[in-house]
């Protein structure tokens, strides 16, 4: 598949997938496991293309920048399309289990809701796939507005008003957050005559205009990233939205504004971001790490323990700034942040998944109800553990290697307070992850799980965490997709040991 | 046609963003909370367009001005999704007001109802926030 | 309270630092240059038009996307109320809605032709077509417009539809997203234009209800 018809595929599939789910509602179902499919070879072929040839870029309407658009597919953005297609198919087979009608309980959403999930989903899947490939700060704009709306309309899809209170400061603060954005865009624009990403690159002084667009745009996508403390709408919006939406929302939509403040920082506005801006990028994310470890610890319902735990996983994150930010040898801790996007999205979307089956099952989701789940839903706790597994980094999976490789960052930078962090945060998660599995592995008098969970939904979740698990080992292929185009220098490990 | 001094308008538009930032995130009432965005809306066009006029020539500088057009569009749709949401806020009971910027619940969630993990179930009832 | 002053003292500064960059912006020459030097390829004849539907032609795709998404979502929300009221006690509205509704159509129709050479388009005629959708819903004649539930999701849904057709059949034929061949470009520009103005006007109309208009089967699926 040439290079242009893979990105053909990636933007305009779920678009027009979506359009269609919209006028003909019973396909939705067929729409969403075929745009699953497509978008999945596409980003295959996408990632060889970029293998092979190097970064592509694609001149929409034949018009260069500044004039046109352009799309890039360098290594990150063929990178993030594969995990968006890994974790969108999930969600796509999920969700087939989710709004199957179930004769055991009412379930936990609005009785119309899975004709209007579809056309969301896809949307939303248009949005990211597009947003990836974005290398235009305006578009990034329309595309991370797109995001905003299915997101926050797919929120709402759960019923009942905290749902639809969830959703609609979610999607204020996102509102918010997009003009900020482009009010960055528009101070762009005016001090240099073009909203290209490279462009701006060449033509950004360092002065107040730059230093203003590039604040404005940080804290616009810091709100939409969740980033303490503008994180306040992250865990009502994915504890009470619908499972697969819960999913969707950890593993992928708030690590979009992540990517592209990456590529602002490293890239377009290089000359202009200072080291001690990065330091307090770190530092919030520090405290989003800790701190969010640390309200895990205190909820009671399990999905608002699994929504925390995404808040602090966040954090690790923004490690990436002051690791990577105008150093010559920031290639481990480039690739250890993406790493650790993909790990996380993979384990996320597991452990959402096991929290849904509980759900379900149990019909609630109050740790202290749930004791003895391991022996009613052995499946999706075990899933849960190795996702958990994967959060807190034990070798050999994805969430180990990312924070080997910021670790080693951290070292050879001589940057040791983010090396303590790193143990600090570890032990949170660690803490809160066993919470949870204590309650699964106690006895039970009756049974907690008096609705079955079907194989799909177990299995799914299962998969997924086992996927997490694995990243670690099948890591050098995404890690040298990722190198591909990347703002980086220097080895991979300290010592210059190859992986 | 005279030339206009655009700085005022851009100074007006800082103000409309930074007032309607103070707006969303100070303003408890969700329609209020709405028009703050659009006020912040309204400024990033104003700069926009401001900027276009700044370009010596004739003809204005036609490309922040599709700018504003794709951003009016995008504007409308959001006020008519948020203000849909707001509507079905009001319906499901307990007014429109959103507390703050949003403070969740100091301490452990609340006990929600014993029949129901979700918030989705029927009744109404208010889950933490 | 201290959160509110803070939150104040924020925004005020904002405002400061904002206003002091904004006015010593240096200005630079923009891309009214490279837009009207491209013109006679783009298909038309006015900047503004050439650059939402050829220059920037893949932002425009999208923000029809986030139009049909809106509708989308608040359809999602629940049920919105059109009226079928007999207006032949009213013959006033009645001969005013007789006169108006059409000539907002024509006069849409119009903008959006008259945007190959001169302000106005798609968006612009879509708005005055809504204009005539909202004034018809206000005046009680909601569900003689927009009732029938069919062809409004397909009208809702054919400007993204051919937009992104074009778009990608142009990538499949010549290797680039939405890649005009020269000199068709005004062609397929027209063809974009006419249906997201249908669709623009639908959807900008049908928001107003506020929800899925409830059709006669009414089947609450």
């Amino acid at each position: 598949m040439p290079a242009a018809a893979a990105i053909a595929v990636l933007v305009l599939g779920p678009l027009l997938a979506g359009a269609a789910a919209l006028v003909a509602p019973r396909a939705g179902r067929w729409l969403g496991l075929g745009t699953a499919g497509a978008s999945l070879w596409a980003a295959v072929a996408l990632a060889r293309h970029v293998l092979a040839s190097g970064v592509i870029r694609h001149r929409v309407a034949g018009w260069g920048a500044p004039l046109g658009i352009e799309l890039r597919a360098d290594g990150l953005a063929a990178f993030m399309l594969l995990v968006v297609a890994l974790v969108g198919t999930a969600v796509t087979v999920y969700a087939q289990h989710y709004f199957r009608p179930s004769a055991c309980r009412e379930k936990h959403h609005a009785p119309s809701a899975e004709r209007w999930f579809w056309p969301l989903w896809l949307s939303a899947w248009t949005a990211l796939n597009a947003l990836f490939l974005g290398a235009d700060v305006f578009n990034l704009y329309v595309t991370l507005e797109l995001l905003g709306f299915a997101a926050a309309a797919l929120v709402a899809l759960a019923g009942g008003r905290a749902a639809l209170a969830a959703a609609l400061r979610y999607f204020l603060v996102g509102l918010a957050g997009s003009l900020l954005y482009l009010m960055g865009v528009a101070l762009a624009y005016a001090s240099t005559g073009t909203v290209d990403l490279s462009l701006l690159a060449q033509r950004f002084e360092a002065g107040p205009a730059s230093l203003a667009a590039l604040a404005l745009m940080t804290v616009g996508l810091l709100a939409k990233g969740a980033l303490l403390p503008l994180h306040f709408w992250l865990p009502p919006a994915h504890a009470d939205a619908p499972t697969p939406v819960s999913a969707a929302l950890s593993a992928l939509v708030v690590k979009a504004s992540f990517v592209i403040l990456a590529r602002l920082w490293l890239e377009a506005f290089a000359p202009v971001a200072s080291p001690a801006a990065a330091q307090a990028l770190g530092a919030l994310g520090a405290a989003a790490v800790l701190w969010g470890g640390a309200q895990a610890l205190r909820q009671a319902r399990l999905k608002m323990v699994v929504a925390y735990s995404t808040v602090a996983q966040i954090g690790y994150l923004y490690l990436l700034f002051p690791l990577a930010l105008q150093r010559p040898d920031n290639r481990g801790a480039w690739t250890g942040a993406m790493l650790f996007v993909a790990a996380h999205a993979l384990a996320k979307t597991a452990m959402f998944f096991a929290a849904g089956n509980v759900l379900h099952g149990a019909g609630h989701d109050r740790l202290r109800d749930l004791d003895g789940l391991t022996h009613a839903l052995p499946l999706s706790i075990a899933a849960f553990g190795l996702a958990g597994a994967s959060l807190v980094g034990l070798p050999p999976s994805g969430g180990f290697v990312a924070k080997w490789l910021l670790l080693g960052a951290g070292l050879t930078q001589g940057q040791w307070w983010w090396v303590l962090l790193l143990a600090a945060g570890t032990l949170v998660g660690a803490t809160y992850i066993m919470r949870v599995l204590t309650h699964a592995f106690t006895r039970f008098e009756e049974d907690p799980v008096p609705c079955p969970v079907s194989l799909l939904g177990e299995g799914t979740a299962l998969g997924l965490a086992l996927a997490a698990v694995l990243l670690g080992l099948g890591a050098g292929w995404p890690a040298e997709l990722l190198q591909v185009g990347a703002p980086v220098a220097g080895p991979l490990l300290p010592g210059g040991i190859a992986p | 046609m005279p030339e206009l001094d655009p700085r005022p308008y851009l100074v007006a538009g800082a103000a409309l963003l930074a007032l309607g930032l103070w707006g969303v995130a100070a303003l408890p009432h969700v329609v209020r909370k709405i028009l703050a965005v659009n006020l912040m809306g309204t400024g990033v066009f104003l700069v926009l367009v401001a900027t276009a006029a700044r370009t010596p020539g004739e003809v204005p500088d036609p490309v922040p001005h599709a700018m504003v057009l794709t951003g009016i569009v995008v504007s409308v749709c959001a006020t008519a999704l948020a203000l849909a949401l707001a509507q079905r806020l009001q319906e499901s009971g307990g007014g429109l007001e959103l507390d703050g910027r949003g403070k969740e619940a100091a301490g452990p969630a609340p006990a929600p109802d014993p029949e129901c993990g979700e918030p989705s179930c029927r009744g109404g009832r208010e889950g933490a926030s | 309270m201290i959160a509110r002053a803070a939150v104040a003292a924020a925004c005020a500064a904002l405002f400061a630092g904002l206003s002091w960059v904004l006015l010593e912006l240096p200005v630079p020459s923009g891309l009214t240059a490279p837009a009207l030097a491209s013109l006679p390829a783009s298909g038309v004849q006015h900047p503004v038009t050439a650059a939402l539907l050829n220059y920037r032609g893949y932002d425009t795709l999208l923000e029809l996307a986030v139009l049909l998404l809106a509708v989308i979502g608040v359809w999602s929300l629940g049920r919105g109320e059109l009226q079928d009221v007999d207006l032949s006690s009213r013959p006033l509205l009645l001969s005013l809605l007789r006169l108006t509704l059409p000539a907002l159509v024509v006069a849409g129709g119009y903008l959006l032709w008259v945007g190959t050479f001169a302000p106005g388009g798609a968006f612009q005629g879509g708005a005055l077509l809504a204009g005539a959708l909202v004034l018809a819903q206000l005046a009680g004649r909601g569900r003689a417009v927009l009732g029938r539930e069919a062809p409004v999701r397909i009208g809702l849904a054919a400007g993204v539809a051919v937009f992104a057709l074009v778009a990608g059949g142009l990538a499949l034929a010549r290797g680039t997203l939405l890649g005009y061949p020269p000199g068709q470009a005004g062609t397929w520009i027209l063809l974009i234009e006419a249906t997201g103005f249908v669709s623009i006007g639908l959807t900008l109309g049908a928001l107003l209800a506020g929800g899925r208009p409830r059709t006669v089967e009414d089947r609450d699926a």
